[in-house]
This record gives C-alpha cells, sequence and structure tokens, in this order.
C-alpha cells in the first residue's frame, strides 16, 4: 500500500505544526550559513530565512494565511521578549541615570532625521503615497509601527515589510558606519542601532556585547513611544494628513 | 525558568490592559517593559533571578521577526512596482538616522 501524499500534505498544510517546524529549520539554517561567513553581517540570518520560506510558500502555492497559523507561536513571543528587555537595562541604570539628557535628545533627533529622509527620498524618487506613508513608522518595533500605519493612513502589512527591511539594513551596516564615525563606545553605538533598527538592531547588538545589547533596547522603547505619540500629530501639523 | 515566563507575561498582560483601558497609542509590551524595570528597581536582587531565561530569550530575538517578514510575500507587485524608492529610502534614512543619533548622543555627553 502506498501512503497517500495529496491527503497527507492537505493535513499538514493546515495545522500549525508543518509552518512552525519550517520556520524553526530555515532559521537554524540561516544561522548555520551566518556562521560560515565568519558571522559577517551582511549574512543576515532574518533575511536568509525569509527568502527560503517565501520560496517555500510559493512554490508549494501556500497562502501567507495558512503559513501565519503556524508561525504566530514565534510570533507571539515578541511580547514577552520586548518586556524581558527590561533586565539588561536595569543592569545600565547607572550609565543611564548619568546621561538620560544626550540620550532623549539622541532619540528626538535621530528618528525625526530618519523620519523626514525616509519620507522625502520615496516621496523625491515618486513612490505612491501609500508607500510613503507606510515608510514613516520603519524605524518603529513592529506592533508599534503598525498601529501607526493605520493612524496615518499606510498598509500596517506593507509597514511591517518596511520595518523588517529597515531592520536588517540598520543591522548590517551599523558597525561599519560607527568605524567611519570613530564611535566605540558601545553604549551609543548600540543607542543609535536601536533608534533606527529597532528589535533586529537589538538583536545584533546583543551578538556584540550584552551593553550594547540594553542600550539598543532602550533605544528601541524610546523611539516606539515618541513616535508614536509624535509622528501623527507631526503629519497633521505638516498637512500630510 | 517558568517563573520567569510567568513573571514577563503577567507584566505583558498588564501592558496591555492599561494601553487598550486607557486608549495609549503605547503598545502593551512596551507599557510592560517600562513596568518590570520599575519593579526591578525597587525589588532588590530580583534582576539577578530573571537574568538567565531573560538573556536567553533575548539571544534569538532575531527569529521572532521571521514570521511578519515572511509577509512580504502579500506585497510582491508593489515592491517590485517602487523598488527604487522603496529602497533607496530604506537604505539612505536608515544610515543617516544612525549616524546622527550617535553623533548626537556623542556631543551631548561631553
Amino acid at each position: 500500500m502506498t501512503p497517500d501524499f495529496t491527503s497527507i500534505w492537505v493535513y499538514l498544510s493546515t495545522s500549525p505544526l508543518l509552518w512552525l517546524t519550517a520556520t524553526l529549520l530555515a532559521y537554524q539554517f540561516a544561522l548555520g550559513l551566518h556562521a560560515r561567513a565568519k558571522a559577517s553581517p551582511l549574512v543576515n540570518p532574518v533575511m536568509i530565512a525569509v527568502v527560503i520560506l517565501v520560496t517555500l510558500l510559493a512554490l508549494t502555492n501556500t497562502p501567507y494565511r495558512n503559513y501565519f497559523e503556524g508561525a504566530q507561536f514565534v510570533h507571539f513571543l515578541l511580547g514577552p521578549a520586548t518586556v524581558a528587555l527590561a533586565i539588561p537595562l536595569y543592569q545600565q541604570l547607572a550609565k543611564l541615570r548619568r546621561h538620560w539628557f544626550a540620550f532623549l535628545a539622541g532619540t528626538l533627533v535621530g528618528s525625526t532625521a530618519a523620519v523626514a529622509a525616509a519620507m522625502g527620498i520615496a516621496w523625491l524618487l515618486g513612490a505612491s503615497p501609500a508607500v510613503v506613508l507606510s515608510l514613516a513608522p520603519k524605524s518603529v518595533t513592529t506592533p508599534i509601527a503598525m498601529g501607526i500605519a493605520e493612524k496615518i493612513g499606510g498598509l500596517p502589512s506593507l509597514t511591517a515589510v518596511m520595518v523588517i527591511v529597515t531592520g536588517i539594513v540598520g543591522a548590517s551596516l551599523a558597525q561599519f558606519f560607527m568605524r567611519i564615525i570613530k564611535i566605540r563606545d558601545d553604549s551609543i553605538c548600540g543607542f543609535a542601532m536601536g533608534v533606527t533598527a529597532h528589535g533586529l538592531g537589538t538583536a545584533r547588538a546583543f551578538q556584540v556585547s550584552a551593553e550594547m545589547g540594553a542600550f539598543a533596547g532602550l533605544a528601541m522603547g524610546m523611539t516606539g513611544v515618541l513616535t508614536a505619540v509624535l509622528l501623527p500629530l507631526a503629519l497633521k501639523l505638516f498637512g500630510v494628513i | 525558568m517558568i517563573n520567569t515566563f510567568v513573571i514577563l507575561l503577567l507584566f505583558q498582560l498588564v501592558g496591555e490592559v492599561a494601553a487598550h483601558g486607557f486608549g495609549l497609542p503605547i503598545p502593551g509590551p512596551v507599557i510592560g517593559m517600562l513596568l518590570l524595570l520599575l519593579y526591578l528597581m525597587v525589588k532588590q536582587g530580583a534582576a539577578e533571578k530573571l537574568a538567565p531565561t531573560a538573556h536567553g530569550l533575548l539571544r534569538h530575538l532575531s527569529i521572532l521577526f521571521v514570521p511578519a517578514g515572511v509577509g512580504v510575500m502579500l506585497h510582491g507587485q508593489r515592491i517590485a512596482d517602487e523598488w527604487l524608492p522603496i529602497v533607496a529610502a530604506l537604505v539612505l534614512s536608515t544610515v543617516l538616522g544612525m549616524v546622527v543619533t550617535a553623533l548626537t548622543v556623542k556631543w551631548l555627553q561631553k
């Protein structure tokens, strides 16, 4: 008796098990490639895993909705992981107390520059209004960014993609550009990564040092809160929305 | 480990309740993070107990972004049509934002 592969596929493709396993396997494989490339930031594990999974879904004709039913178990952990950032932050409290004004000002100036440049460049190069507005909150962690996009008239799911790509770009290029402008302090480097590249920048920063990671996590939180409050106000003020 | 997860989820829960209850534009987990930070400042020794599991979770932070990233397939056509402005805007603004942030913080710390 030969097993009926079609019915096995029909069963598996609708159960969370298949795509949850595929997500973990793709990431594990991507980590292996990352290690082989001597941890080069250009071989970003998230990017590789996403490419593998998109290819797999396209080849098997699986809609994103079916995939996400399994992958949501991984996605869900973003919440508790965000809360967990309080712990490394607590361990850097002394430094934070000493320089709180510099960090607050850095968040405001840096995130304003990033938002203005993103929207301005996209608009100058002829992007559609939906894309320009979806780009605005791209430096903020995914759940906040999607909320902002909805508020200002962007497309939340397109914003989620912009956020991830921004994170990959920021995580990959941060140390290179920090070397160029001669920033050697782990706390400043981490902070800049958190302001512009949210959780993915933070994930990368933790690979370098606990201090870099802690300040990236702090910056991510501050940028998220400030952008959520100020961006809709600013866009209204300038008459964009 | 279970203990740490219970604490993380409880703080997230309180954060979500606060965010929705008061209609705040800030997501629940970020409020939970700030509340947990306050708790750690008040309760001596709590951070050391949570640290091993928390650091374990944060070491694998990247994989948590994979499911949302796969959502790129929902926008394939739009991205194919407008890839140049999108890529230019993302790369240039991210580098600019990083450099401006780092220089501002460094200058003000002096």
